[in-house]
């Protein structure tokens, strides 16, 4: 048998811990000058990667590559992936403030899968920037392959792979053949922190760059944003002075009493 | 978004379980006026007798109670009540308070550390600085000692009561007065939580010019009063320099405004400087006027593995070298307190490998690019050149928060794992960690500690024998200042007395401080002279009786007790 590739998802959104604002023209959120990170999902796909052939053995896991579709900066998030460990990225370049829709993705990632020819693709449940939960089951739809969403646990024997879900009523156990489309969820693993060896070896790693036309797929977006608000502020807490002002309250402002 | 919050954790208050009786009540049956300073367990009740006592506590030469000060009565609960709103008042019940007050004021009286308890039974929440005043005014008259109490974070006794000294907690004070977007001066009340003024900047594009573990409890008027160094001290410097102006109620009730917002201002004698690090001895701070440095955009943040403090030293100077005007942070910590940080943290090492020392570096600036590229270039060369053995660099927030978790956590891991005794000195970074080592020799010889980590590590409070489980050491080495934490299974004089006076000793013998940024409080205000000569010790106690001739602001602290007037 020869050894898996595995095939990774990493995409660069506003980071989970930095405060999103809506732009002024309520189009979309405020990027600029806002920090960026790997979506936090696909940290953990890029781990379970890692994992997977520090598990199985170098040999049954010959290469793990990155691919990225996004802006030019979208590089810095390949060479994270290739810091933890990948071992070479892709990086499908588009226009700064280009949207891609998630079958846009999905479109660009079965043709690299052409290309790569991977038995495995890992990738994050969802972006947390527009939350679509879409491009994994679009992508598998795509190639006709198996697919095991919201992964919270994954094994691999012998080309069988086999995946505990989180599902509403607790957790569901699926086995399949690879090649297959794997989706991770929060609790599939703790990513490890980035090392300075591997830093320094992740810039030597090479990147491949091409474009949605170089693989023939078309990323015109599809759907259209009327308008982004945010949410109404919550009103912040106050300390009352005594149990009849607390009822007054209940009864006059809030008016559950 | 579906991530549980990851932000870092605000420090844990009050939380100091009492469960066992007083110990050190115990020890002897002393009169009624001489008072337990320090008790490790808590348990007894606060109502059954105001003065448990005892002639010499753990750590400290017995102290009395002075009895010019009058015992409070029921009459002045009743004079408060004539100008404070009636949830501005917590009491005992003898006085006129009920049982819930009684038990809130449980937490007013003891410390954070657990270490130190005092017997107030009466606590005063004021919520302007006119009613500060009239507070101090009737205090002063009726000669009622005073402590001042912030988030009540200090680590040295300072701001719990010693006695029965009415406690004024300026937690109700915690209104932001004016912000200019322009100089970014921040001008507000001393009860604001420094983690929210840090909001409030944020919000505006600034951030407060300092930082420490306790900021989601402590007040800017409490880090004012003890002046406070923390983590950002190596990039905007001390509140000597940042503290614009201050709003001080003396003792007689006198407001002294002085609340300028000018950075430049050379007209006569620097009052406001006296009560940076006054520790509430001259008087209660009541407003701050601060200056604000803009928030930098971007912030990296790297830990690194070394495997000697000489190593530590090395990339110290080349950090600073290199990383020059966008380092914010050098920080430094040994491997017992990394195990001890994250074993409690449930916390992933960002290094595969164990070393003997940890550093974190933060960097912050406008220009990622700029940053980026400067921090990659410096690391590389530390690794290159063998000064560091290895290190990880946070490639998003959510690694940047739990890595400073890591140096964060410590004061509260080390707390969680036994009754911590912490000297906080500033010594020469060439032999600042020295005395980590040979107070575990020291220990060890005594018999009280093993180098073995197996052997006392799980000791608990109850062990028949006293052991100490730790010797750690961690600190800002940028401000050459080291935290000293022995960690026991529980608080005796047995262990004091293999670390106190030698400490103090050792630090002057380094002419190092033997506070650098906690303050004296109650438990260094003896030792004081190992940091300060005679005549410059005798001019403090000249500025204390000029401001406070009745000596009924935090009495028995901060200076040595037989030069106080008051104690004598
Ligand atoms: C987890 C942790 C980490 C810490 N890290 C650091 C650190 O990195 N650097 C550092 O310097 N310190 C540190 N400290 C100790 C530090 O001194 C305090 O956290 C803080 O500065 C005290 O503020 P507070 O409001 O809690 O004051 P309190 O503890 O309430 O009071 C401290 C002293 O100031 C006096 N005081 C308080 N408010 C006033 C006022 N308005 N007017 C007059 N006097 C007043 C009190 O009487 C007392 O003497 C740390 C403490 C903890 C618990």
């Amino acid at each position: 048998m020869s050894g898996l590739r595995i095939l990774v998802g990493v995409k660069r959104v506003v980071d989970f811990a930095a405060k999103v604002r809506v732009n002024s023209q309520q189009t979309g959120v405020e990027t600029a000058n806002v920090k960026h990170s790997m979506n936090p999902f696909d940290e953990i796909a890029v781990e379970e990667a890692i994992r997977l052939r520090e598990k199985l053995g170098k040999d049954k896991v010959t290469e793990i590559i990155a691919l990225t579709c996004g802006p030019k900066k979208s590089q810095e998030t390949l060479r994270t992936a290739l810091a933890m460990g990948a071992d070479k990225g892709v990086h499908v370049e588009v226009a700064d403030g280009q949207i891609l829709e998630p079958l846009a993705v999905a479109k660009l990632f079965s043709k690299i899968v052409e290309k790569e020819k991977p038995d495995l693709i890992l990738l994050g449940k969802q972006a947390i920037d527009d939350d679509s939960n879409q491009t994994g089951q679009m992508l598998a739809g795509l190639l006709s392959w198996p697919q095991a969403t919201f992964a919270s646990k994954l094994d691999i024997q012998d080309k069988l792979l086999t995946v505990v879900r989180e599902v509403d009523g607790g957790l569901e156990t699926i086995a399949t053949k690879l090649p297959a489309v794997v989706t991770a969820d929060l609790r599939l693993n703790e990513p490890r922190y980035a090392s300075l060896p591997n830093i320094m070896k992740a810039k030597k790693k090479k990147i491949e760059t091409l474009t949605p036309k170089d693989l023939n797929v078309d990323v015109t977006q599809r759907l259209e944003t009327l308008k982004v608000t945010e949410p109404p502020k919550r009103k912040g807490g106050i300390v009352v002075g005594s149990v009849d002002e607390l009822i007054d309250k209940l009864r006059n402002e809030a008016g559950v009493l | 978004m579906t991530l549980p919050n990851t932000a870092k954790p605000a420090i844990l208050l009050t939380s100091q379980t009492t469960t066992t009786t007083a110990s050190a009540a115990s020890a002897s049956a002393a009169s009624a006026s001489a008072a337990a300073v320090a008790v490790a367990s808590l348990g007894s009740n606060l109502n059954s007798s105001p003065f448990k006592s005892s002639a010499r506590s753990y750590a400290d030469i017995a102290i009395e109670r002075n009895p010019q000060f009058k015992k409070i009565t029921k009459q002045d609960i009743d004079h408060f009540k004539t100008f404070l709103e009636p949830q501005s008042i917590l009491a005992t019940t003898d006085i006129g308070g009920t049982i819930d007050e009684a038990k809130e004021l449980d937490g007013y009286n003891t410390d954070w550390l657990g270490k130190y308890k005092g017997r107030s039974q009466v606590v005063l929440r004021p919520k302007s600085t006119q009613q500060v005043s009239k507070i101090l005014k009737y205090c002063n008259d009726q000669k009622i000692a005073v402590v001042p109490q912030g988030g009540n974070t200090g680590l040295v006794g300072g701001g719990v009561p010693v006695f029965d000294e009415v406690i004024v907690s300026l937690g109700s004070m915690n209104n932001i007065r004016d912000f200019n977007e322009t100089s970014g001066i921040l001008v507000c009340d001393s009860g604001c939580i420094l983690e929210e003024l840090d909001k409030f900047a944020a919000g505006h594009g600034f951030s407060m010019p300092l930082d420490l573990g306790a900021k989601g409890s402590c007040h800017i008027g409490g880090n004012v009063s003890t002046n406070a160094g923390g983590i950002r001290f190596i990039r905007y410097g001390s509140l000597h320099g940042s503290v614009l102006g201050l709003e001080v109620v003396l003792p007689d009730g006198t407001i002294v405004d002085n609340l300028g917002t000018l950075p430049k201002d050379s007209t006569g004698y620097d009052l406001k400087q006296l009560f940076i690090g006054a520790e509430g001895t001259l008087g209660i701070v009541t407003g701050v006027s601060i200056v604000t440095p803009p928030r930098p955009n971007s912030v990296n943040v790297a830990v690194l593995g070394v495997s000697s403090y000489d190593a530590v030293q090395k990339a110290f100077r080349k950090v600073r070298r290199d990383l020059a005007e966008v380092l914010s942070a050098f920080e430094f910590w040994d491997t017992r307190c990394m195990q001890i940080v994250l074993d409690h943290n449930n916390l992933r090492s960002p290094l595969e490998e164990e070393h003997p020392f940890y550093i974190l570096i933060e960097t912050s600036g406008s220009k990622k690019d700029h940053d980026d590229e400067k921090l990659a270039e410096c690391l590389e060369s530390l690794l290159e050149n063998e000064i560091i053995d290895d290190g990880a660099l946070a490639q998003d927030e959510t690694q940047v928060s739990k890595m400073w978790s890591m140096r964060e956590g410590i004061p509260e891991s080390l707390g969680k794992w036994g009754p911590t005794y912490k000297y906080d000195i500033s010594i020469p970074i060439g032999v600042l960690y020295d005395i980590v080592p040979e107070m575990a020799n020291r220990l060890e010889q005594a018999g009280l500690y093993s180098k073995d980590p197996k052997t006392y590590e799980s000791a608990s409070k109850d062990d028949p024998n006293v052991v100490v489980k730790g010797v750690l050491g961690y600190g800002h080495i940028g401000d050459g200042n080291l935290h000293l934490n022995v960690v026991a299974n529980r608080f005796d004089k047995k262990v004091t007395d293999v670390l106190e006076p030698y400490v103090y000793e050792w630090v002057a013998s380094h002419k190092g401080s033997i506070s650098a940024e906690h303050g004296l409080g109650l438990m260094k205000a003896p030792h004081l002279h190992y940091s300060k000569s005679k005549v410059i010790v005798d001019w403090m106690v000249r500025i204390k009786n000029a401001f406070d001739p009745n000596g009924i602001m935090n009495p028995y602290k901060f200076l040595p007790r037989t030069t106080t007037s008051s104690s004598n």
